[in-house]
């Protein structure tokens, strides 16, 4: 038996208006690039894949699952400007053939600056959760897929059964990612890790012509599944949402893979669907997995360097957790929002001097057009917030 | 393959960009082989405030040294664009006293070799320009003047293929092709448009445009100016290649040396004062940056017409606290002035590549340039703007001022982006237009 583990990651950061030293004026969110970012992407992806996912478990009566992490960035965005997105996966969490997971509300790196924040902004996250798709969620995936030993251990304190994370060659080394592990001295928290090579097949190399696979078909990739059969138990296909349609087109035939993927996984009566809790709860621990130095999902390097790789970046996190305690000790819910708002790691991405110069996914709906300018309009706008506080 | 290539300065000898261009282009090339003959007027001295020297015998040896295969001779013509009327004036007179105690000039084919060149004394019969912004003055004579000397040196010489330098010397490129039956190719460092804005000489854009059509190929330095060459001259886009200019790898990687100094940053600002590289809004922008900072220095290296409109303006913004006029400066000062500067400014209104945003990160200062110029085609690591937006130059000064790990930032991946640009892989690709043009030329004739 092989089960196939989807999990898709749905986020859209408040990217900043231009905010140049002269600027005043508290309004650091540039609304209508953010409105019309969230209004293309969900008709292009999160509309039409929502209701794909719907109508295939609707036909396979809850035999196809899937897990879904939504940030607190993207719901308000959804709220504001497409609502009908919502509803969407509202519906997809009655089926009860859906798993929600909880991550930091704000998408932030807080677990690297600030333990405090860190906690408090998971447990708004999964209040949201709670209150928008009534469901505890019972796993938590950190920004990006972060992750080392010690944020394993803070989150079995906070009481959750499972967290997700990279798999990473350089961690799991000769193991496969096709199995259930467990961080040491954790005996309470299983971890999924990403089998990054079948889910790059689908997020980046879908509609890659030069790709030797190309074109990926549903009965391809359902083969590539079975063959896990005996050699694991899970399949951890994870990836951004936006790959449905945005990242691949519509024209790619993304969708009429995803449609279709299902029954060529079903048919062969050996491999099914699990959620992330499922998964954990059907399957054994293989073992330990250490991971002493932070991983994450992006790049090559599938570590944090995309988002602390230079001086600046460094510099400009060190200074929004610098301001912590004075933000959080005005009260003043609109300026706390705010500062929370600018801890999304995007805008450290979009600091990312690594590989600028050739242009690549860091380019996706990136609004600055050099790193140099995201840190120049990052620190200007810190400025106003420090502004803010000593104003009281 | 061998080259005659006529240009109309070169080091020691510079007032701008084209001479140091020419200097490594040619050593360059020197060193994958092609032979070149670089074809120079005979420089004079135009004074800015801080004075050019007189060439040396000493320095010319020095200059030519590193070539193997360059042969440089000097042409009794001056062609010197950029200076006033008054400079000009000047010049005439040292000419004249310069007269009376020379020999009668040596023929142009005496003097081969660069030991011959190295031997050279300033000649006699040297001439002057030109004033400023109106070309007025012999420079039109003196451009004739250039080709007729050009078309006579030519006949003794072996070469495949014609290259000229900008306008001044397209007269000669197009004489020297046609008495010598070989291809032509002009290399466009700067379009009349460039330097004059709007105020376009109708004499000058002819010769361009008559030198651009009557060539066999194009070397432009940007794709911008391939724009303007496409659009404003009406040159066919296929006949043109764009290849860049370049910065030699500085000797010595001594960027964390510091002088020792005051808590005051210094932003430089180093060109030609004249319209075209917007020193207007180089000061605009200074006095929002002294609005929120007052610890800085804003150095204005370079001399040109606009020298006392700034330093008017200085006054008249009450900026004379902040902002220092220092006149052309070269050599040692030069390095100098980029070892204190923590950052540079280049606010051009229309530059066509702009070499000295390359020296500075090769000195590891960071740099500001406008997006329009032909350098922001390459660079990433630097800060872009728009020229007149100088709200945007301040905020971006401010920024590299006020926040030390932008300017750590810059300055590391500056620095590692200029080993992309190498005057080799300009001279490769140059020799693979010269062989094409030389393989077209022995396909036709019988």
């Amino acid at each position: 038996m092989a089960s196939v583990v989807f999990y898709f990651q749905v986020h859209q950061p408040f990217r900043l208006q231009r905010y140049s030293i002269f600027d005043s004026g508290a309004n650091y969110f540039d609304d209508a690039c953010n409105e019309d970012i969230c209004r293309k992407v969900a008709a292009k992806c999160y509309l039409p894949a929502g209701r794909l996912i719907l109508e295939l478990i609707q036909r396979h009566a809850g035999r196809f699952r899937a897990s879904y992490s939504l940030t607190g960035t993207i719901i308000e965005q959804l709220q504001r400007w497409a609502p009908e997105v919502l509803e969407v996966f509202v519906e997809l969490a009655k089926t009860g053939a859906v798993e929600f997971i909880t991550e930091t509300y704000y998408h932030s790196l807080a677990f690297l600056y600030n333990r405090q924040e860190f906690i408090a902004q998971t447990q708004k996250h999964c209040e949201l959760m709670e209150k928008l798709f009534g469901q505890r969620p019972r796993t938590f995936r950190n920004t990006e897929l972060t992750y080392n030993n010690d944020v394993a251990r803070v989150v079995q304190d906070m009481g959750f059964d499972t967290v997700l994370t990279e798999g990473a060659d350089h961690v799991l080394a000769y193991r496969s990612p096709n199995f259930i592990y467990q961080p040491p001295n954790c005996d309470k928290l299983k971890m999924l890790m990403k089998n990054y090579r079948l889910s790059d097949d689908i997020a980046f190399r879908f509609s890659e012509r030069t790709w030797p696979q190309w074109p990926l078909t549903a009965e391809k990739f359902a083969q590539w599944v079975d063959q896990i059969n005996g050699n694991g138990y899970v399949c951890n296909l994870f990836m951004d949402y936006e790959t449905f349609g945005e990242h691949q087109w519509a024209e790619t035939g993304i969708f009429e893979f995803l449609q279709a993927m299902p029954d060529k996984v079903l048919e062969t009566g050996k491999n099914d669907f699990l959620t992330v809790s499922q998964a954990v709860e059907r399957y054994p621990s293989a073992g330990e997995i250490d991971v002493p130095h932070m991983i994450s999902w992006a790049d090559t390097e599938r570590d944090i360097s995309a988002w602390l790789g230079n001086s600046m970046q460094s510099n400009a996190l060190q200074d929004i957790y610098r301001l912590a305690d004075e933000v959080i000790a005005t009260g003043d819910d609109v300026l706390i929002d705010n500062w929370r708002k600018l801890q999304t790691s995007d805008h450290f991405y979009y600091m990312c001097t690594k590989w600028f110069a050739d242009g690549d996914v860091h380019k996706y709906f990136n609004p600055y057009e050099s790193p140099y300018d995201a840190y120049i309009n990052y620190m200007n706008i810190l400025d106003s917030i420090r502004g803010r506080i000593a104003a009281g | 393959m061998r080259v005659f290539m006529l240009g109309w300065e070169f080091p020691p000898q510079i007032s701008g960009g084209l001479g140091t261009a020419c200097y490594g282009l040619t050593k360059a090339l020197d060193e994958i082989g092609v032979g070149v003959c670089f074809v120079l007027p005979t420089a004079l001295p135009v004074s800015g405030p801080s004075g050019v020297k007189l060439r040396t015998t000493a320095d010319l040896a020095e200059t030519t040294s590193v070539f193997s295969h360059m042969e440089l001779h000097h042409l009794p013509a001056v062609l010197q664009p950029y200076g006033t009327t008054e400079t000009y004036q000047q010049a005439l007179r040292e000419l004249g006293d310069m007269e009376q105690q020379a020999q009668p000039p040596p023929g142009p084919q005496d003097r081969k070799g660069p030991d011959e060149a190295a031997a050279m004394k300033v000649l006699a019969g040297t001439f002057c320009t030109a004033g400023g912004e109106n070309y007025t003055g012999d420079l039109m004579a003196e451009v004739h003047r250039y080709a007729r000397l050009a078309v006579e040196l030519a006949q003794s010489e072996q070469f495949d293929v014609v290259h000229a330098h900008d306008w001044m010397t397209f007269p000669a490129g197009f004489a020297v092709a046609a008495a010598m039956r070989k291809p032509l190719v002009v290399h466009i460092h700067s379009t009349e448009f460039d330097r004059a804005g709007a105020n376009v000489n109708q004499q000058i854009y002819d010769i361009e445009r008559a030198g651009m059509h009557g060539a066999s190929r194009l070397i432009c330095v940007s794709y911008m100016t391939r724009n303007i060459i496409t659009s404003r001259y009406g040159v066919d886009p296929k006949k043109i290649d764009v290849v860049y200019n370049a910065v030699e790898a500085p000797a010595v990687d001594n960027w964390q040396m510091q002088p020792i100094r005051t808590n005051e940053k210094i932003v430089l600002f180093l060109g030609r004062l004249t319209m075209q590289k917007g020193p207007d809004y180089f000061l605009r922008a200074a006095k929002k940056v002294v609005e929120k900072f007052k610890d800085v220095r804003f150095i204005m290296a370079g001399s040109g017409d606009m020298i006392q409109r700034c330093i008017e303006q200085a006054k008249a913004m009450g900026l004379q606290r902040y902002v220092t006029f220092t006149g052309f400066l070269h050599g040692n000062d030069l390095e100098r002035v980029f070892q204190i500067a923590d950052l540079y400014v280049m606010p051009s209104v229309s530059e066509p590549f702009g070499i000295a945003p390359l020296e500075a990160l090769s000195h590891n200062v960071p740099v500001i340039i406008s997006r329009q110029s032909g350098v922001s085609e390459v660079l990433t690591h630097v800060l872009k703007v728009d020229f007149w937006d100088t709200d945007e130059i301040a905020n971006k000064v401010l920024a590299v001022l006020r926040h030390p790990p932008l300017q750590r930032t810059l300055r590391q991946h500056g620095h590692i982006e200029l080993h992309k640009l190498s005057w080799r892989d300009s001279a490769l690709k140059i020799r693979k237009i010269y062989d094409a043009l030389a393989a077209a030329g022995q396909a036709k004739s019988p």
